[in-house]
C-alpha cells in the first residue's frame, strides 16, 4: 500500500484526467450570442448532415444524380420558349438560353435553398426533441446538397457556353465572392423561415409563394436594364436581385449595377444576421413546441 | 475528486398546456403581423402572459451525484423523469434553476436517434455516432466492436429500412454503447429488443460505469435493472423529488407508493362472510416480483357457521381478459369456520408466472354447503415487477404456457390459534 501511494501521484496527473470542463444549464433571456466553441467542436457532425442528405437525395431514382443536371436545363429550355421566344424579353443581344441559364445558377441553389432549411426543422423533429447540438447544424447542413448541384450546373453551363461558342469575360473572378453572398442570402432566409415554421406551420404554405415572387421579383428571367435607372435601387432591396444581375455581369461581361449590388449586399447581410440571431433566440423553445 | 458531477439546483420546467391552440389568428393577420413585427410576435408566443393553463413538469428539484456513481431516477409515468433527463441533455431549458455537469456528457433518450432509414446499416453507424458526439476518428476504431455487438454483420450494407425491428434497435443500441462520456444520461432505452438483448445492454451499461468509472443517470421501469446496476435512486414523483437513498430502498419507496392503495380491500360483506382485509403481496409484504412467491391475505369474520369455506381465485389481465384460476373445492382444500369468529386465510402461490405489468384479482369467498359467498367486486388490482437482473438467468427459464398456480392454504382463527388447520 505504502508504495503504491507513494507513487500513484504522478499517474493521477494526467492532462485528461485534470478538471473537467464545467458546463452549466439555466434558462437564458433576450438575445443569445454565437457559441463558436461549440461549433468547432461539432463540426463533423455538420459534415455527416450534408454528406446523409447527399446519400439519400437520389437514393431510388432512376436517373439518380443526372436530375442535377436535367433540372436546370429543362428550366432553360422552358424559360427560353415562353420568355425569349414568346415574349422576346431583350438580353442586350445574347442567345435567350445563355441569358437566362446565369440568373438561374444563383436563383434555383436560393430556391432551394430556402425551401428546404425552411421546412428542415420540422422535417427532423425527432432530432431536435431527443439529442443535443448545435441547431443551428440542422438549416444549414440542408443546404449543402444544393451546393453540390450548383456546381454541377456550373459544370452544365460550361457546355452550353461552348456550344454557343461564347467566351466568358475576365470578371468571372468575382464568382465565388457572389456564390458566397447567394450562400448568405439563402442561409438567412432559411435560419428565418426555419425557426418561424417550427412556430407557424402556416410557413410550410407561405414558402413556396414567396419563393414565386422572389423569383419574378428578381432579373431571372428579365433583365436590370429593363427596370428604369431611378427604381433600380429599389429593386436592389431584393437581395437576390443585386446578386442575379451581378452573376451576369461577371460571367457574360454585362454592365454592373454597382449601387443596385451595393444595397443587395447590405441587405444580405442584415438578413443574415437578423436570421441567424432570430434563429438563436427562438431555438431553445423548439423542442418544446416542434 | 470531491466535486460532484453533477449538481441539480432548483430546476422547474414549465409548460403551457393549449399551447397550440393560444394562436387564433387568421392566416392573413399572422402574415401581415410576422411580417410588420416579427418581434411582437415571438414575445406573444414566448415569454408573455397568455391564458393557456400552466403545468409544472419539474418543481424545484435538486440533488447532487458523486463522479462514477450510477443513479436510477424512477418514478410513474408524467412524474418529470422524462422532463429532467431533457433539461440534462440540453434538448430543453429549464424554466428557472441551475444544472452544472463536470465532464463530457452523452444522453441517449432514444435509440437509434438519426437513424435514416435509406441509408446502410454502415452508414448509419456512423451517423448516428456523429450525432451521439463521437468523432469519425472515434467511430472508425469502434466500428468492428459495435458491428459485433449488434450481431449485424450480414447485413451492413443493407438499408436500415429492411431491417426486422430487432436489428435496427440492436444497431442503435450498440452504437449508443460505445459512447466515451464521463456522465451518460439513459432513458428507457431497454423496454426494446428481446431479454437476451435487453440483457446484454444492461451487461453493457454496467460495464462501463463500474470499470471505467463513468456517472450515468438512468431511467427505468424495470425495477430489477435499478437495483442490480444502480448506487442511489431518486424517486420523481408529479415532478418533485419525493426520495433520495440508496437504489434498493428507493425501488421500495416506489413500489411502496404506486402498489399500496390497490393491492388491497377493505370492509366488504357479502352472504355469511365480512371480509375485514384482503390483499396480494410478495412474502413479508415484498412487491410482488415475476416468479416470486405471492401471498394472497384474508382477514374475515364469519357472521354465521360456514361448514366448507373455499375460495376461487382469478387472475386476469387488466382488461379483464382471464390469464388463470384456482378453486380451492374440487382439491377439497376447504375449512370450517366457526360463527362470530375472525380468521385469516393465506393462499401462498409458490411462483407468480407472470410478466410485467398490472393484472386484476377477483376472489370469490364460497360456503359450498350452501352456496353462497362474497365475490369482492370491483377485483383487487396488482402490479408484477420485472425481476430481470443481470446475474439472474434462471428467472428467464421457461416462462411459456398457462398459469399453473400451486398453492398453499392457511386457515387460522385469530380467537382460538388452535383451532387453526391446515389444508392443502
Amino acid at each position: 500500500m505504502t508504495v503504491m501511494s507513494a507513487e500513484l501521484p504522478e499517474v493521477v496527473v494526467l492532462p485528461t484526467m485534470a478538471e473537467p470542463a464545467e458546463m452549466v444549464i439555466q434558462a437564458r433571456k433576450g438575445w443569445i450570442a454565437i457559441d463558436w466553441n461549440e461549433i468547432w467542436h461539432y463540426r463533423e457532425l455538420l459534415y455527416f448532415l450534408v454528406w446523409r442528405d447527399l446519400k439519400v437525395r437520389y437514393k431510388q431514382t432512376v436517373l439518380g444524380i443526372a436530375w442535377a443536371v436535367l433540372q436546370p436545363v429543362l428550366s432553360t429550355f422552358i424559360f427560353t420558349i415562353i420568355f425569349g421566344m414568346f415574349a422576346k424579353i431583350p438580353t442586350g443581344g445574347l442567345p435567350y438560353a445563355v441569358f437566362v441559364y446565369a440568373g438561374l445558377l444563383p436563383f434555383t441553389f436560393f430556391q432551394t435553398g430556402v425551401n428546404q432549411a425552411g421546412l428542415s426543422l420540422i422535417n427532423q423533429q425527432n432530432l431536435l426533441t431527443k439529442v443535443y447540438f448545435p441547431r443551428l447544424f440542422v438549416p444549414t447542413s440542408s443546404i449543402g446538397a444544393g451546393l453540390i448541384d450548383m456546381a454541377i450546373s456550373f459544370g452544365v453551363y460550361g457546355i452550353i457556353l461552348a456550344c454557343y461558342r461564347f467566351e466568358p469575360s475576365w470578371q468571372v473572378v468575382y464568382l465565388p465572392f457572389l456564390v458566397f453572398l447567394t450562400i448568405l442570402a439563402t442561409l438567412g432566409l432559411g435560419y428565418l423561415l426555419a425557426a418561424l415554421t417550427v412556430s407557424y406551420r402556416d410557413f410550410r404554405y407561405v414558402i413556396p409563394f414567396m419563393l414565386q415572387i422572389f423569383m419574378y421579383a428578381s432579373p431571372v428571367v428579365w433583365s436590370m436594364e429593363m427596370i428604369p435607372k431611378k427604381y433600380r435601387l429599389i429593386a436592389g432591396l431584393n437581395p437576390m436581385a443585386g446578386i442575379i444581375d451581378a452573376y451576369r455581369s461577371a460571367i457574360l461581361g454585362q454592365a454592373w449595377h454597382i449601387p443596385t449590388l451595393c444595397i443587395s449586399i447590405a441587405t444580405t447581410i442584415a438578413l443574415f444576421i437578423f436570421g441567424l440571431f432570430y434563429f438563436r433566440k427562438t431555438e431553445r423553445r423548439f423542442a418544446d413546441i416542434a | 475528486m470531491s466535486q460532484p458531477a453533477i449538481i441539480v439546483d432548483g430546476i422547474s420546467k414549465r409548460y403551457r398546456l393549449g399551447h397550440a391552440n393560444a394562436k387564433h389568428q387568421t392566416f392573413r393577420e399572422m402574415a401581415t403581423d410576422v411580417l410588420v413585427a416579427p418581434f411582437r410576435k415571438l414575445r406573444a408566443a414566448g415569454e408573455g402572459g397568455n391564458e393557456g393553463e400552466e403545468f409544472w413538469a419539474l418543481k424545484d428539484v435538486s440533488f447532487e451525484v458523486q463522479p462514477g456513481e450510477v443513479v436510477g431516477i424512477i418514478g410513474r409515468n408524467g412524474a418529470g423523469k422524462s422532463t429532467l433527463l431533457k433539461v440534462l441533455s440540453r434538448i430543453t431549458e429549464p424554466t428557472s434553476g441551475q444544472i452544472r455537469l463536470r465532464g463530457r456528457v452523452a444522453s441517449l433518450l432514444e435509440v437509434g436517434t438519426g437513424f435514416h432509414p435509406e441509408l446502410t446499416g454502415r452508414e448509419n453507424i456512423y451517423l448516428n455516432g456523429a450525432i451521439l458526439g463521437m468523432k469519425r476518428t472515434e467511430i472508425a476504431t469502434k466500428f468492428d466492436e459495435i458491428v459485433a455487438f449488434a450481431e449485424t454483420e450480414k447485413f451492413l450494407d443493407t438499408p436500415v429500412k429492411f431491417y426486422s425491428s430487432g436489428m435496427y434497435v440492436r444497431l442503435a443500441f450498440a452504437v449508443a454503447a460505445h459512447l466515451e462520456p464521463e456522465i451518460l444520461i439513459v432513458d428507457e432505452v431497454l423496454a426494446v429488443g428481446d431479454i437476451e438483448f435487453q440483457k446484454k445492454c444492461l451487461g453493457k451499461i454496467k460495464e462501463v460505469s463500474e470499470q471505467s468509472g463513468r456517472t450515468v443517470l438512468f431511467v427505468s421501469h424495470n425495477m430489477g435493472a435499478i437495483e442490480s446496476l444502480c448506487t442511489r435512486g431518486v424517486v420523481l414523483s408529479k415532478g418533485q423529488v419525493s426520495f433520495i437513498g440508496s437504489a434498493t430502498q428507493a425501488v421500495a419507496r416506489y413500489l411502496d407508493s404506486s402498489g399500496k392503495a390497490t393491492q388491497t380491500v377493505e370492509n366488504i360483506s357479502g352472504g355469511p362472510f365480512h371480509l375485514l382485509e384482503g390483499s396480494i403481496f410478495g412474502l413479508d409484504s415484498a412487491p410482488l416480483r415475476t416468479l416470486d412467491a405471492a401471498v394472497v391475505k384474508l382477514r374475515l369474520v364469519a357472521n354465521e357457521e360456514v361448514r366448507r369455506f373455499g375460495l376461487h381465485l382469478i387472475i386476469e389481465t387488466e382488461s379483464g381478459m382471464r390469464l388463470g384460476d384456482l378453486d380451492t373445492f374440487p382439491a377439497n382444500s376447504t375449512a370450517f369456520l366457526n360463527a362470530g369468529e375472525t380468521y385469516e386465510i393465506t393462499v401462498l402461490l409458490n411462483q407468480l408466472p407472470l410478466h410485467v405489468g398490472d393484472y386484476r384479482l377477483q376472489l370469490q369467498l364460497r360456503d359450498d354447503f350452501r352456496y353462497r359467498g362474497l365475490d369482492i367486486d370491483p377485483p383487487l388490482s396488482f402490479h408484477v415487477n420485472d425481476s430481470i437482473t443481470i446475474e439472474n438467468n434462471s428467472r428467464h427459464g421457461n416462462r411459456f404456457g398457462s398459469l399453473a398456480l400451486k398453492y398453499e392454504l392457511q386457515t387460522k382463527s385469530m380467537s382460538n390459534p388452535l383451532n387453526s388447520c391446515i389444508a392443502l
